[in-house]
């Protein structure tokens, strides 16, 4: 195992930044460590890296409890989310820093900075000072001058928070591609779900302070451990329904009531893909107005609105949607193929359920 | 043609924003300024020079080549070089704590610092009597020893300390503050010790404000009159400093002309520092804008 943490928690005062979390990192992974900004992951980050005292618990690197080791002593590489690079050093000294603070030799460190010029894609910015760099550039700098030290892990706090949307693809392109080539144990902090997936190996999800759940981007995706993971990576319709007559229901869809109660309520939650629509109002069994269509690029988002205003999510491709012949403001029939039940907040998800009883082959291998 | 040329004109005239003074307003409000700062400021130190080059270039080199006025420019250099290297020591130390740490009684120093802002420089010289002086606090133990401090160069330097205390410190603390702690936690993330992360980060990040608190502090000390008046003795070629000299001088012991000549040194003084320190706002300034070129990011 490259990291540890063991029941972990910090308190601020009486405010808990992040509470007894545990979860381990094999070597040279890539994870990302996502939640909703105030949801503690920072503040994990920080710890790992020495920056910050957990209140409680033990941290280990590479096996050895690091609580009391210092900063400096961790060996750790840390990219500061503003990228922190030193204004008044040129660009080859920023990346020799860690080297000559440990006093290596002139020739050894112009050598290594050369080198992590060449790796980054940065040589002959060398002399430049930081303001003299662009938004990529700058963050390229501050890895080259994280990793100059060759550090055990990687901690990066929101590394693409700070560059435009054009850059910030391919900076996720560029860090997967460094990663591969270093080899190094790497941790990144962000708030953007699709990053997280697109990026990493493994992802662990925050909120509040909690661990709610650590998985490959797949295991998050298709199995969320509660309703918050599953309403956080990807989108979730959520629908509450009152048993009646044998059924749940919610204006007017109805679904099976799994052994509530008449009169009892259930919660259910589906994911936009799971809603498929069609221009033949024959085609499904409910009705609805389409609402809006939103263009993302290759998929459509649509706004479904029922007759009683339940207003609907779906998601399709772009070519489904010419196929279909859909166009906002027509009416449509439309259909919810599989949905979870949700348990309360924090508690263990059911498995996903099949509308389709009938027909059985849709369900099947999703 | 030039009809359209003339409305065009009409209507450049007419496009003044709403919120602008009349022009005639700007300028009378200008000129005043102008005829203010000149005659409070601009004529009198032009008459420093004029007088003392009133009787010539050799009484002016004479009045200045003069034994005492030589001593009191060496009690000066002395003094203000002392101060100003104190300062400098506790204006680092002072500024470092106040901007980087949250403390009890953080407010209570600052207050503090700028208290010789709002003291009288002649209360300051009394105060350092009060305790000092022969008839003082700590008087008798300090005359059983042998340390003399009121009427010696000792109480000259602690006097102008405490007018010039707040210089440096009040420069820095703005600079650091605004500079935030991620750079230093970066230095120590790559392994530099705190000595290391001062000396190589923070304290360079910070050089042309400094520099500039240091020349402020140094033209205060140089000039220093009320405070250094109270605590010397004000003897010729002993405990006199430049503006003391140029005062005694004025008294009628040496005459009007040699005034103004050893006057002239302190308004050269004034020239070479505002020069200068226009010289480092413009750094200053550009080193500001560059560090907020830099994305900052607060956690």
């Amino acid at each position: 195992m490259s990291i540890e943490l063991k029941g972990i928690s910090k308190r601020f005062g009486t405010v808990a930044a992040v509470e007894n979390v545990s979860f381990s990192i094999a070597e040279g992974e890539l994870v990302a460590l996502i939640g909703p900004s105030g949801g503690g992951k920072t503040t994990v980050l920080r710890m790992i890296a020495g920056l910050e005292v957990p209140t409680e618990g033990e941290i280990f690197i590479r096996g050895e409890v690091v609580n009391d080791q210092s900063v400096q002593a961790r060996n750790i590489g840390f990219v500061f989310q503003g990228y922190a690079l030193f204004k008044t050093m040129s660009v080859f000294d920023n990346i020799a820093f860690g080297m000559s603070v440990r006093g290596r030799p002139k020739a050894e460190i112009a050598e290594r900075v050369g080198e992590l010029l060449k790796l980054l894609q940065i040589e002959g910015l060398d002399r430049r000072y930081p303001h003299q760099l662009s938004g990529g550039q700058r963050q390229r700098v501050a890895i080259a001058r994280a990793v100059a030290t060759k550090p055990l892990v990687l901690l990066l706090d929101e590394p693409f928070g700070a560059v435009d949307a054009k850059v910030r693809q391919e900076l996720r392109d560029w860090l997967v591609d460094l990663h591969d080539k270093l080899k190094i144990t790497t941790l990144f902090v962000t708030h953007d779900q699709e990053e997280a997936m697109e990026v990493s190996n493994r992802i662990v999800i925050f909120s509040r302070g909690h661990l709610e759940q650590i998985g490959t981007p797949r295991e998050v995706y298709e199995e969320p451990s509660n309703e918050f993971v599953a309403g956080f990576i990807g989108v979730l319709n959520v629908l509450e329904l009152k048993v009646q007559q044998g059924m749940a229901r919610c204006q007017e869809l109805a679904f099976p009531a799994h052994g509530v109660a008449e009169g009892g309520v259930l919660r259910l939650g589906f994911r936009p893909y799971a809603v498929q629509v069609s221009p033949d109002l024959a085609t499904y069994r409910y009705r609805a107005r389409l609402k809006h269509v939103y263009f993302l690029g290759v998929q459509l988002r649509l706004e479904l609105e029922t007759a009683s205003g339940l207003i609907i999510r779906s998601r399709m491709a772009k070519e489904d949607f010419r196929r279909l012949g859909l166009s906002q403001g027509i009416e449509v029939s439309f259909q919810i193929r599989e949905y979870r039940l949700l348990a309360r907040d924090g508690e263990p998800l059911g498995q996903e359920v099949s509308a389709l009883q009938s027909v059985p082959n849709f369900a099947d291998g999703i | 043609m030039s009809a359209i040329v003339r409305s065009r004109l009409a209507a450049t005239k007419k496009s003044r924003r709403g919120s602008e003074e009349h022009p005639w307003a700007r300028r009378a409000l200008i000129a005043s300024a102008m005829v203010f700062l000149f005659v409070i400021l601009v004529v009198p130190l032009v008459n420093v020079f004029f007088q003392a080059l009133e009787t010539g270039v050799m009484p002016y080199l004479r009045a200045l080549g003069d034994a005492n006025t030589v001593t009191a420019i060496a009690m000066t250099g002395m003094t203000a070089l002392s101060s100003v290297a104190l300062n400098l020591a506790f204006g680092l130390t002072a500024s470092w704590c106040i901007a980087k740490f949250q403390f009890k009684g953080k407010a209570l120093l600052l207050t503090l610092i700028d208290l010789p802002f709002s003291v009288s420089p002649v209360v300051a010289g009394l105060l350092y009597v009060v305790l000092f002086g022969r008839q003082g606090f700590f008087g008798p133990w300090l005359d059983a020893h042998d340390i003399h401090i009121i009427f010696a160069l000792p109480g000259m330097i602690l006097a102008t300390l405490f007018v010039t205390f707040p210089f440096v410190a009040r420069e820095l603390i703005p600079l650091l503050e605004s500079e935030g702690t991620e750079q230093e936690q970066a230095a120590m993330s790559l392994g530099a010790t705190g000595w290391q992360t001062y000396w190589r980060v923070t304290l360079p990040s910070v050089k042309w404000g400094l520099l500039y608190g240091v020349m402020l502090c140094n033209a205060r000390a140089m000039g220093e009159f009320g405070a250094v008046y109270v605590v010397s003795s004000n003897i010729a070629g002993k405990t006199e400093t430049v503006p003391l000299r140029i005062f005694n001088l004025d008294l009628g012991l040496g005459g009007h002309v040699a005034a103004f000549a050893v006057a002239t040194l302190l308004a050269f003084l004034a020239l070479v520092t505002l020069a200068l320190k226009t010289w480092l706002e413009h750094r200053q300034n550009q080193d500001l804008i560059l560090a907020s070129a830099l994305p900052k990011h607060e956690h």
